[in-house]
């Protein structure tokens, strides 16, 4: 008996969907980036909510304008940004999982607010692995469907596995669900050089509102503000960490994200709590943005509780 | 040579060991190992290690071992382990085609009064330590370049530098291992893929790895698979020599 072949197909695609599983770990020695997805919690939800373990391959879908049909019935799930997804004009329901049955159209359009949805699939999409993950880096030419870094253009076939469709959508509570309109509140872990900037930069970090401007991508968001002067002594690259701030020369910080470098030179204030880059990572240009002081074991512990339900 | 070292967290999932040791060609040796190390003790815990010119970032998994567990295990391990002061692996050579036809700065170095002769014996006779890497993967920042070919960065840097640039900047060298933008002066080329995924080691080198260029004839350059991708010829169709 012949297995049925299993694929989403996509018919249209806008700028930048790329294949994301949650990341290439390990690899910094080479000068490897961990990639993955920028909003991780959207991203883990999306596969939670079909059951999926936590690392199955999904769609970082930026923007919008995307559309996709499958020869066989699926389940799949969405989660993240309000792309006004449907499927054959219907609208579905956003932190859902729903029922995708043979020639019916998925669609996203233009996202309504934050800037990057997730679609997920019953056991994730089968895509073969780039030193261990299906993550995409164009930067660094890995991953993908092509294990080139390429991202997902029309006529590519997503294969998944043939698996069961639940009777009815798995929706996420809404007491979890972020409402990407509201201010955005960012909370910092003091560390790094945070000791080297005057006690006024330190200040004004906290005290400002920050705008996001045009130049924000996957390896990071740049901030625009009054500047904040930082130590002036050269210093030697150092490994940064997920969320990283960096304040270059020009005072003006920039949050690093998953395809930032392995190693920097310039002073770093801090890193944003791993709790808050989901909602950094849904910003758009204009949008505003304030730091807070957070702190460390609260913040850990909340982490640890979210890695623990999702199943890290 | 005694570690003397603190352990920061910096992140919920992260921590820095910052050596006070200054930087040395021993120090990356042993940086390059400990980092090794750290990953086999710890797996399961530590899913990522960092190292560089001073530091090792480490990421881990605090649900798996607490922040006030791993700092005293991370201590106790460091000062505990031994560590060759040399690096025990094999020097690697990286065949290098000195030519300004791949090397548009040495036109600079002639400026300076520097032949390409000169050029060739500074930069090959040294044997250079990884003291980090990172930018893109397989990039090695190398030390110590001679002091005749130190130079600062480029004021403006370059869009596109091709795959196999061998570059100086103040004194370390490197080789840009893909096409990327790059703001260091460039000499020459090596016709090596330096960064390949599909194979095992994916790069030729780790921190604290030895590493020699070993200069080579267009005619060997060529047949290694290099390529001259700088114009050899200006605008007006004279030769760039």
């Amino acid at each position: 008996m012949t297995p049925v072949n299993c694929f989403l197909q996509v018919i249209k695609l806008g700028q930048l969907t790329l294949i994301q599983d949650y990341g290439r770990y390990g690899f910094s020695p080479a000068g490897v980036t961990q990639s993955g997805p920028l909003d991780d919690y959207a991203y883990s939800w999306a596969n939670h909510l079909l059951g999926n373990e936590a690392n199955c391959a999904a769609l970082e879908i930026t923007l919008g304008q995307a559309e996709f049909v499958s020869p066989v019935d699926c389940m799949i799930a969405i989660a993240g940004a309000d792309l006004a997804a449907t499927i054959d004009e219907k609208a579905l329901e956003n932190w859902a999982s729903h029922r995708l049955l043979k020639g019916q159209r998925l669609k996203f359009a233009l996202a309504r607010n934050g800037l990057r949805a997730y679609l997920a699939i019953r056991g994730g999409f089968q895509t073969g692995l780039q030193l261990g993950s299906a993550s995409t880096t164009q930067r660094e030419s890995l991953g993908g469907l092509h294990r080139d870094g390429s991202p997902l253009v029309a006529g590519d076939r997503l294969v998944f596995l043939p698996h069961i469709l639940d009777k009815k959508s798995v929706r996420m509570t809404f007491r979890y669900k972020p409402d990407y309109n509201l201010p955005i509140r960012l909370r910092v872990i003091e560390g790094y050089q945070a000791g080297q900037f005057p006690e006024s930069s330190l200040s004004s970090l906290y005290r400002q509102v920050f705008t996001v401007t045009q130049h924000i991508n996957r390896m990071g968001y740049r901030l625009q503000g009054e500047p904040l002067p930082g130590p002036s002594q050269a210093m030697l690259s150092e490994g940064i960490a997920l969320g990283a701030i960096q304040i270059p020369p020009d005072g003006q910080p920039i949050v690093l994200l998953n395809e930032r470098q392995t190693i920097g030179g310039y002073p770093k204030i801090g890193c944003v709590a791993r709790l808050d880059l989901p909602r950094l990572a849904q910003a758009r240009p204009g949008q505003k943005v304030q730091f807070i002081r957070g702190e460390l074991e609260e913040l850990q512990l909340k982490w640890c509780q979210w890695a623990r339900f999702f199943g890290y | 040579m005694d570690l003397e070292f603190s352990i920061e967290p910096v992140a919920e999932c992260s921590l820095l060991i910052r050596f006070v040791n200054p930087v040395s060609a021993t120090l990356s040796v042993q940086i390059g190992e400990l980092a090794s190390e750290i990953m086999g003790k710890f797996s399961g815990i530590v899913i990522n290690v960092t190292p560089s010119y001073q530091t090792i970032l480490v990421d881990y998994l605090p649900y798996r071992m607490d922040q006030d567990e791993i700092i005293p295990s991370l201590r106790g391990f460091i000062t505990a382990c031994y560590l060759s002061p040399e690096c025990l692996e094999e020097r690697v050579e990286l065949p290098a085609y000195y030519h300004h036809s791949v090397g548009p700065e040495l036109a600079l170095y002639e400026h300076d009064g520097l032949t390409l002769q000169d050029v060739i014996r500074l930069h090959s006779e040294a044997v250079y330590t990884v003291c980090a890497i990172g930018f893109a993967p397989g990039f090695a920042f190398m030390t110590d370049v001679a002091e005749p070919l130190r130079k600062p960065r480029l004021k403006t840097p370059r869009l596109r530098v091709p795959a196999g640039s061998i570059a100086i900047a103040e004194n370390q060298t490197a080789v840009y291992p893909a096409i990327s933008p790059g703001g260091w002066n460039i000499i020459g080329n090596c016709p090596l893929k330096l960064f390949d995924p599909e194979q095992s080691p994916m790069i030729p080198f780790t921190i604290g790895s030895q590493v020699c260029f070993r200069p080579i004839s267009r005619e060997e350059f060529l047949d290694l698979g290099g390529e001259c991708v700088f114009p050899t010829r200006n605008s007006a169709g004279h030769p760039i020599t």
